[in-house]
C-alpha cells in the first residue's frame, strides 16, 4: 500500500536526495534541533503507551465531547442533490476541532516536565484551545497573536485573558498569524528549557506535522466508522477547509487507504484567486520553505512571504501543511479555492436548512463540497464541520447588514 | 575567496577575527554598501551581509527593523549580490547570512553561481542545518564556497560534530539561547560551547549574539577566534537615521572600539 506518513527525518514523498525533493522537513535554526528532537521522542513514546493513549481517549471523551458525531444534514442534501454528512467538530468543547490537538500536546507537556506553553493564534481559535488546556492541566500559557487579529478578533482575547493566558499581540511584518509563528518560535528559542510550543496546525517543521496528526486523527477514523455504520458504505467523496491543514488532514487520514474515496481540500480563494488577494496557498503558491517545512507558500519571485487574505482568520496562512503538498502533488487529494463569497452564502444557507452555524472556515468545506456536488449527483459527500461560527458572528454582521431589526435577511 | 584567510591572518597576529553585519539594502542599497566599506576600513575582518526576509525567526527587533525597512523600499535578491560584490571588491572576505527561502527560491545552483562570480565568499544559513542542506553542500563544494553552519548551546556534542564536519571557512556559535540584539552582559553559555566545539574541529570558532562594544569583544575574544557584531551596527546607523554622515563616523568609532577589543584580550 502506498504510505502517505513522512519518514523518521519528516520527510512526506521521498526522502531527500530523490529526484524529487520532499515535503516537509525540518528547516529550522539549530538551537531549535534538541528541542524538536526532545518532542519527536516524547511523543514516539507516548504513541506506543497504552497509559498516554488511555489518558487522552479519557480526555477527549469526558472533556472535550469526543466522538463527535456524524450528522445526516437531509435539508442540504436536497438542497444540493447528494447525500451530505456532516463530521460535527463544531461541537466539540471550545467549538472546533483544535480542541483534539491541544489537549494531546499539553499532555505531552507534562509528560516533558515542562510547566509552561506557548502558542500562535490567528482567529484565535487555537489560542482559545491552548489556554483552555493549560488552565485544565494547571499550566502557564502565552498566546502570540497579530496585532490585527487582536483587533479583529478582541472577544477571543478576551476568552483566552479570562481563562488565565496572556495574550501577547504582536507587531512585527505583516502583523498577523504568520508573524505570530515567527513571534513564538523566537520565545521558543529563548524560553525552550521549561517551554513548550503548542503548534495549532500540521505544519512547521518535523515533527509537528505528523506529531499533530496524530491526535487530530480521530475526526477521520471516528467518521470513517460512523459513515459505516450509517450507510452501510463508505462515502463516495470526503472533504474539508484547508488553512494550515489540520482538520483536513484529520479527516483525510482515515481514508487514505480507501483509494475509491475521494479528497477535496478547500482553500480560502479570498476575493478570487485571479485578483492576488487570497489564501489558496496550493491553489497558487510556490514551493518553497516557510516555518520550517518544504511546502507550498505564498511568495514572490524572491522568496519573499506574500501576505495573505481571507475573510475566515482560520485560513488566513500564506503556507499549508506539508503532507498536503504530497498529497496534492500526488494527486490522492484535490485542492480548490472558495472565495470568501461563496463561504458566506454556504454559511447563511446551512444556518437556514439545518439550524447550524459554521465557522466561516468550515463554510467553505460547505461551499466546495455543494460545487462538487453537481458533478456528483445522489452520492455521499462527508464533509468536516470544523468548527461553530459563534467567533464570527462579527464578521457575519457586517457582510450580511444583520443586527438591525429591519435589516436585510441574509442570502435573500 | 575564504574567511580563512582573514582568521589565519587575525590568528598570526595573535588576536581575533572581527567579524560585522549588516543587512543588504539599509539604510538603502548604496547607502548600505557605502557603510559595509566604512566598517572595512575601521577595522573589520570579515563581513557579512544579510539578505533581508519577510520571515526572520532568528532575528530580534534592531535587525527586523532594518530589515523590513529594506524590503519595504524594495530590495531585491540581486541588490544582495550588488552589495557583496562591491564590499568584497575591498579584498575582505564577504559572506552572506540569510534564511533559506530566498536561495531556493533563487536556485540553489545559481545562487551559488552568482554568489561566487561577484566574489563572495559563501552563506551563513541560520535556518539550514546540514543534515537539511544537501544541494547547498554540493553547490557550495563544486564552487568552493564556505559554508558557515550554526552550533548552539543546546547542541549535543553528535550535533555539534555532525555540523563541524560540514562546515567551511568558520563555525559560527551561538552565544546564547536567544534570538538576535545587543545585550548588555555576555553570555556564560558560549565560552563551554567554543570548547565543545574545539573538541570537534580545528575550524575557527566565531561567537555571535549579544556583542555591542568593545569590552565585550574583548571578553569573548580570550576564547574564541573570531568576534561577530550584528546588531550594534543597525542599531549605529538607525540612530543616525537622518543624518548619513554622522552615521557612518559613528559605525567607524564603534568599529574601531570593537577591532580595539579584540586585540585587547
Ligand atoms: C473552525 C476552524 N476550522 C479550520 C481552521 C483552519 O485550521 P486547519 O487548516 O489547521 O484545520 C481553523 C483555524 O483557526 C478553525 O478555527
Amino acid at each position: 500500500m502506498t504510505t502517505y506518513d513522512a519518514d523518521a527525518q519528516g520527510w512526506f514523498g521521498g526522502p531527500a536526495g530523490a529526484t524529487t525533493p520532499g515535503w516537509g522537513g525540518r528547516f529550522m535554526p539549530e538551537a531549535l534541533i534538541a528541542a524538536l528532537d526532545e518532542l519527536d521522542t516524547a511523543w514516539q513514546k507516548a504513541l506506543v503507551d497504552p497509559t498516554f493513549g488511555h489518558e487522552f481517549d479519557q480526555l477527549l471523551q469526558n472533556y472535550a465531547g469526543v466522538p463527535s458525531m456524524l450528522y445526516e444534514a437531509h435539508r442540504l442534501s436536497d438542497h444540493a442533490g447528494a447525500r451530505i454528512l456532516l463530521k460535527r467538530e463544531d461541537l466539540n468543547h471550545t467549538g472546533a476541532h483544535k480542541i483534539r490537538n491541544v489537549l494531546g500536546q499539553a499532555l505531552l507537556t507534562k509528560r516533558m516536565g515542562k510547566k509552561r506553553v506557548i502558542a500562535e493564534t490567528g482567529a484565535g481559535q487555537h489560542g482559545v484551545a491552548s489556554a483552555t488546556a493549560a488552565a485544565y492541566l494547571g499550566l502557564e500559557c502565552t498566546v502570540y497573536m497579530g496585532e490585527v487579529d487582536t483587533e479583529r478578533q478582541a472577544l477571543n482575547v478576551a476568552r483566552m485573558q479570562l481563562l488565565g493566558a496572556e495574550v501577547v499581540p504582536v507587531t512585527s511584518g505583516s502583523r498577523t498569524l504568520k508573524d505570530a509563528i515567527n513571534e513564538a518560535l523566537r520565545d521558543w528559542v529563548a524560553s525552550v528549557d521549561h517551554t513548550a510550543y503548542l503548534f495549532g496546525t500540521a505544519a512547521g517543521p518535523h515533527p509537528f506535522p505528523s506529531l499533530v496528526l496524530s491526535f487530530v486523527r480521530g475526526i477521520g477514523d471516528e467518521a470513517r466508522r460512523q459513515c459505516l455504520e450509517l450507510t452501510g458504505r463508505l462515502p463516495d467523496a470526503i472533504a474539508a477547509c484547508v488553512g494550515g491543514g489540520s482538520n483536513a488532514i484529520g479527516l483525510f487520514a482515515g481514508f487514505l487507504g480507501d483509494p475509491e474515496v475521494a479528497i477535496y481540500g478547500f482553500e480560502a480563494g479570498g476575493d478570487g484567486v485571479e485578483t492576488g488577494r487570497h489564501a489558496a496557498t496550493i491553489s497558487a503558491g510556490a514551493a518553497g520553505v516557510l516555518h520550517g517545512a518544504r511546502t507550498f507558500v505564498l511568495q514572490d519571485e524572491d522568496g519573499q512571504t506574500v501576505e495573505s487574505h481571507s475573510i475566515s482568520a482560520g485560513l488566513d496562512y500564506p503556507g499549508v501543511g506539508p503532507q498536503h503538498a504530497h498529497l496534492a502533488a500526488s494527486g490522492r487529494a484535490s485542492y480548490l479555492p472558495v472565495t470568501d463569497a461563496e463561504a458566506m452564502e454556504a454559511m447563511a444557507l446551512l444556518a437556514r436548512t439545518e439550524g447550524i452555524i459554521p465557522a466561516i472556515e468550515s463554510a467553505h468545506a460547505v461551499a466546495g463540497t455543494l460545487r462538487v456536488a453537481r458533478e456528483r449527483q445522489g452520492e455521499t459527500l462527508l464533509v468536516n464541520l470544523s468548527g461553530r461560527g459563534d467567533k464570527d458572528m462579527g464578521t457575519a454582521l457586517e457582510w450580511f447588514g444583520l443586527g438591525r431589526p429591519d435589516g436585510p435577511e441574509a442570502g435573500s | 575567496m575564504s574567511v580563512a584567510i582573514a582568521f589565519e591572518k587575525a590568528r598570526a597576529d595573535g588576536r581575533a577575527a572581527l567579524v560585522g553585519y549588516l543587512p543588504a539594502g539599509f539604510p538603502d542599497v548604496d547607502g548600505g554598501i557605502e557603510a559595509l566599506r566604512a566598517m572595512v576600513d575601521a577595522g573589520c575582518d570579515v563581513i557579512e551581509v544579510g539578505l533581508p526576509y519577510s520571515d526572520p525567526v532568528m532575528d530580534g527587533p534592531t535587525i527586523q527593523a532594518a530589515a523590513q525597512q529594506a524590503l519595504e523600499q524594495g530590495v531585491r535578491t540581486t541588490d544582495v549580490l550588488r552589495t557583496v560584490e562591491a564590499v568584497a571588491a575591498t579584498g575582505t572576505p564577504t559572506v552572506v547570512m540569510t534564511y533559506w527561502n530566498p536561495v531556493e527560491r533563487y536556485g540553489v545552483d545559481r545562487f551559488a553561481q552568482d554568489l561566487a562570480d561577484a566574489g563572495g565568499a559563501g552563506l551563513i544559513t541560520p535556518d539550514l542545518t546540514p543534515d537539511f542542506a544537501p544541494e547547498w553542500v554540493a553547490a557550495a563544494d563544486a564552487r568552493d564556497l564556505d559554508k558557515i553552519f550554526l552550533v548552539a548551546p543546546s547542541s549535543t556534542d553528535e550535533r555539534i560534530a555532525l555540523t563541524t564536519a560540514a562546515c567551511r571557512g568558520f563555525v559560527y556559535a551561538t552565544a546564547v539561547m536567544g534570538v538576535t540584539g545587543a545585550r548588555d552582559a555576555t553570555s556564560d553559555l558560549a565560552g563551554p560551547l567554543v570548547e565543545r566545539t574545539r573538541r570537534a574541529t580545528d575550524l575557527p570558532v566565531g561567537v555571535g549574539l549579544g556583542v555591542s562594544t568593545g569590552d565585550q569583544a574583548a571578553e569573548v575574544a580570550s576564547y574564541a577566534d573570531g568576534v561577530i557584531v550584528g546588531s550594534a551596527f543597525v542599531r549605529t546607523l538607525h540612530d543616525h537615521a537622518g543624518d548619513r554622515a554622522a552615521g557612518l563616523a559613528a559605525l567607524r568609532r564603534l568599529t574601531e572600539d570593537l577591532a580595539a577589543g579584540v586585540r585587547r584580550a
